[in-house]
């Protein structure tokens, strides 16, 4: 081992997460030059938001999203960074350290951030493959694997790691059972009414519960096959995920002699028992408390940073501590006590069981002291506000329960966010305070939400508090309530969509450059946001006449077929209706053979679709998919996309119409229509609504007495349901009020609105006075929904595989 | 020992878009903005390696098509606060013929 010798001090850290290295990250903004950095990461990857991983195994993040600090972040700072290798010796007498692979490496200043290991109970199975913790990557990556595999999961532990465990594997599939030792969910947060609702809402969503369940053994031969408790319950299962808590990592300090317990002892300065040596994050013990929630290990990290810049700032003091629970839909905060704990306390409660709301707060000696949320969250960052101030709530006290907006002072969450004072915390995944947040913006002129999460982090974690983020920007900006402002089109002008869309009409602007001129855009050729916007209300404005201007599309709508992360395209046949043919299925195979596509999955709107398709043999498959037969399905537009249906009275005993034969009459009508946003249809044949009709645009609903039109539904980000517009006749009736509408939709809502946005800031009534109390109207909506439909149901395809466009398709040359 | 290769005409490229020059040393596009003027940078974005040549190109920018990072085609660095820089090469129009500078790596 060679030493390289070192002009300024060494400063090495062993442990590669995020309270270390928020620690180093704060070091080097106050010091950057102060030392040599060297960080040791017994994982192969750099530093990543562990809060995050529940996300990740449940689908919604990818694990590139919860990166922190990206390889190069390391290197541009000079930091050394080793991956992948352990530290296990340290010698505070020579400051040297041993790692894994042998290396040893001297330091001046040493920084422990080993964090925590999951606890597990000792019993026998645990070797067994299909038993797992839940605490890094590779444990998510071993869950995930599982998951695609088998079926039934067992997670031993029902506290807020084990919830979020078994969320996401119910999320990606499988059975899931929980195994909590205790008789209530998450009893360090929640009191036993809080607790019980948990896991009823739960319970509702598919994952089974056994309390007071103690794991006696894990069971199998080769593989985990069950778990068995302690009363001789045994509960199948193919995966165990052990999820009963964590215990500070402190192995290295131990056998290093320095003061421990629970974890390794520091002062109020984060320094050890060896003057050179620091310790933060979960490994640290101070004053008898070891911390597993982010926000005290974020003031640990600034205390910690200012001692190694050589600064003499504030001490570490315990903060008091709050706990949201992240899954989907279910929204849940405590803080502080959880019960009254003698007479000088007072409980005053809140609950109405049918709507799953129940609200505790806990008060001593006139001040608030804990509280429990369940369903409705929206004041616990006010009453967090209270307990952490020791604020005196007894003027409050009458109304105290139905939170901030019940006070005369606090009308709505603008003004509710305007009381709270600078240092209240907004930000708890990362310890961003109000005053921070503003002074983000102020000083760096931040615009957009984008923008603060980007500079002051704010809202970049887990989210939940992105409403309030919001709303101190645009009280920052001088906006006002941000519901109430009419957006513009883009930063490009401060027309609304609304002005320009009246302009081009009574102006007759018949150009993207006209609308610009008119209008007074900033810009000469506007940007990726206006452009695409622009195109459409003139397409939609004049149609036949505006010559669709392909460099303002998003490359799908341009190149006919969807882009992939990877750069390859989807290319989606339409299946009228979701029905087909052998002739289309053997069309499609040959297909995917002859081009060599790797995958062909059916799709959710009854179609297939082959993926992972090269751009330059996209109009080779288009011409093969045309000779027999198949037409673009529009899956990569701002257009009509499928019309999904049931089989109907044709095959089934329940069908009251043709479901199917509705449905494609529908998407020959409505095929190549180009629309604000995508546009999906559904026709069930009978009120069980197989067809999924009431989270479709427009939804068909067949009855026995004839068609009930559905309109505005959405399965997206937010699930809405449908509203009802009218009951039809006649399948005639039925084309001409869905036309009626999408037409409708498509002259006056805003580009990028689904039907579900627009709906809800017209309101239902708006559009059945469109539609149904104005016959004359809803003709002429019709009548203009046909004109423009005969100057865009030509198949896209067809046209491109004829050479239109043929530079999409190839590189310009090849150089060597 | 840098050198110029004629690619293409300017016709080649649809104003406000952008043609691929395929390399042993990976995909570069060809950028002609609404201004008819030429920019040449490595086809992929500095966040996931998106194909910056499918974007939408407004002013001399261009919005990737993944994830909608605005590259600058003057520098090739991501517009604040996304941060990252894809490579940029020397590209020229003569009479109507546009040619690559290559060479030195």
């Amino acid at each position: 081992m060679t030493m390289i010798p070192r002009k300024k001090p060494h400063l090495v850290m062993v442990g590669n997460g995020m309270a270390g290295m928020r620690t180093i990250d704060e070091l080097l903004t106050r010091a950057p030059d102060r030392y040599d950095i060297s960080v040791f990461g017994a994982e192969p990857h750099v530093n990543y938001n562990r809060i995050m991983l529940s996300s990740v195994l449940a689908g919604e993040k990818a694990v590139d999203d919860i990166v922190i600090n990206p390889r190069d972040w390391y290197d541009a700072r000079g930091i050394s960074l080793y991956t992948n290798e352990a530290i296990t010796g340290l010698d505070p007498s020579s400051r040297t350290l041993t790692s894994a692979q042998g290396r040893t490496v001297t330091y001046d200043t040493l920084l422990l951030a080993t964090g925590s290991k999951p606890l597990v109970p000792p019993i026998p199975g645990l070797t067994l493959p299909g038993v797992c913790t839940f605490r890094d990557i590779h444990d998510v990556d071993q869950m995930i694997a599982a998951s695609l595999t088998y079926q039934r999961a067992v997670v031993i532990g029902g506290g807020l790691l084990g919830l979020e465990a078994a969320w996401g594997l119910k999320r990606r599939g499988m059975d899931v059972a929980v195994v909590h030792l205790m008789p209530t969910l998450m009893e360090r947060q929640l009191d036993q009414a809080a607790g019980e609702l948990l896991q009823k809402d739960l319970d509702q969503r598919g994952i089974a519960f056994f309390t007071k369940g103690q794991t006696e053994a894990i069971l199998g031969e080769n593989r985990v096959e069950g778990v068995r408790l302690s009363d001789g319950r045994e509960i199948p299962a193919d995966l165990v995920v052990m999820a009963i808590g964590i215990r500070p990592e402190i192995t290295l300090a131990k056998q290093a002699g320095l003061d421990a317990n629970r974890g390794v002892v520091v002062g109020d300065d984060m320094r050890t028992t060896d003057p050179h040596i620091y310790a933060v994050g979960e490994c640290a013990e101070h004053r008898g408390q070891c911390f597993g929630l982010v926000a005290p290990l974020w003031d640990m990290a600034k205390v910690c940073a200012d001692r190694l810049a050589g600064i003499e700032g504030p001490l570490f003091a315990a903060p008091k501590l709050s706990t949201r629970l992240k899954i989907t839909g279910i929204d849940v905060f405590s803080a502080g006590v959880l019960a009254a704990a003698d007479e000088s306390e007072d409980e005053i409660t809140f609950s109405d069981a049918a709507a799953g709301i129940y609200k505790k707060l806990i008060i001593r000696d006139d001040k608030l002291v804990g509280t429990v949320l369940y369903g409705d969250a929206t004041d616990g960052a006010w009453y967090f506000d209270l307990l952490c101030q020791g604020t005196d709530v007894s003027a409050l006290r009458p109304t105290l329960i139905f939170g901030q907006t019940s006070l005369g002072s606090a009308p709505d969450p603008a003004q509710a966010i305007a009381n709270l004072p600078d240092d209240a915390q907004i930000c708890g995944c990362n310890g961003v305070s109000k005053g921070s947040v503003l002074a983000c913006i102020r000083d760096k002129g931040l615009t957009t939400l984008d923008e603060v999460r980007a500079h002051s982090k704010a809202s970049a974690s887990c989210g939940s508090c992105t409403p309030q983020v919001q709303l101190l920007l645009s009280a920052a900006l001088g906006l006002g309530s941000v519901v109430e402002s009419v957006p513009s089109v883009c930063k490009c002008t401060e027309s609304s969509h609304e002005a320009v869309r009246a302009a081009i009409l009574e102006q007759g602007l018949k150009t993207m450059e006209a609308v610009r001129r008119a209008m007074g855009w900033k810009t000469a050729d506007g940007c990726a946001k206006c452009r695409p916007a622009l195109n459409y209300y003139l397409l939609c404005a004049w149609p036949g006449d505006y010559q669709d201007d392909s460099r303002s599309r998003f490359v799908n709508e341009r190149v006919h077929a969807n882009i992939q992360k990877d750069g390859t395209y989807s290319v989606v046949p339409r299946m009228w209706g979701g029905v087909t043919t052998a002739k289309e299925l053997r069309a499609i195979a040959d297909v995917a053979d002859k081009y060599a596509i790797p995958t062909v999955k059916v799709t959710g709107g009854q179609r297939i679709d082959l993926l992972g398709v090269k751009k330059q043999d996209l109009p080779g498959v288009w011409a093969d998919l045309n000779a027999a037969g198949m037409v673009s399905g529009h899956a990569y537009a701002k257009g009509l996309r499928t019309v999904k249906t049931c089989v109907g009275t044709e095959w089934c005993r329940f069908g009251t119409q043709d479901s199917t034969g509705l449905g494609i009459k529908l998407e020959k009508l409505m095929w190549g229509a180009w629309t604000p946003h995508k546009v999906k249809l559904g026709v069930s044949g009978c009120p069980r609504n197989c067809a999924e009709s009431t989270i479709k645009d427009i939804g068909i609903i067949c009855v026995e007495a004839g068609y009930d039109i559905m309109v505005g539904g959405n399965g997206g980000i937010e699930l809405r349901g449908t509203e009802m517009l009218c009951r039809l006749n006649t399948e005639q009736e039925v084309l001409e009020y869905s036309s009626a509408f999408l037409q409708l939709y498509r002259e006056e809502a805003r580009y990028l609105d689904r039907t579900a946005h627009w709906l809800e800031r017209v309101g239902i009534d708006y559009v059945k006075a469109r539609i149904l109390d104005d016959p004359a109207g809803r003709a002429a909506l019709a009548e203009r929904f046909e004109i423009a439909q005969s100057h865009v149901q030509s198949d896209p395809w067809a046209e491109r595989t004829k050479g239109l466009d043929a530079h999409e398709f190839n590189t310009l040359t090849v150089v060597a | 020992m840098a050198f110029w290769l004629e690619i293409g005409k300017l016709t080649d490229i649809p104003a406000c878009g952008a043609r691929v020059v395929e390399t042993p040393n990976g995909p570069v596009a060809i950028f002609r903005t609404g201004d008819d003027q030429l920019f040449a940078v490595a086809d992929r974005c500095p966040h996931k390696q998106g194909p910056l040549s499918e974007g939408i190109v407004h002013g001399h920018q261009v919005t990737c098509p993944l994830h909608n990072w605005v590259i600058d085609l003057t520098t090739g660095e991501a517009v604040a606060p996304d941060r990252g820089q894809t490579a940029c090469f020397a590209v020229k129009l003569e009479q109507d013929r546009v040619w690559l500078q290559r060479g030195d790596g």
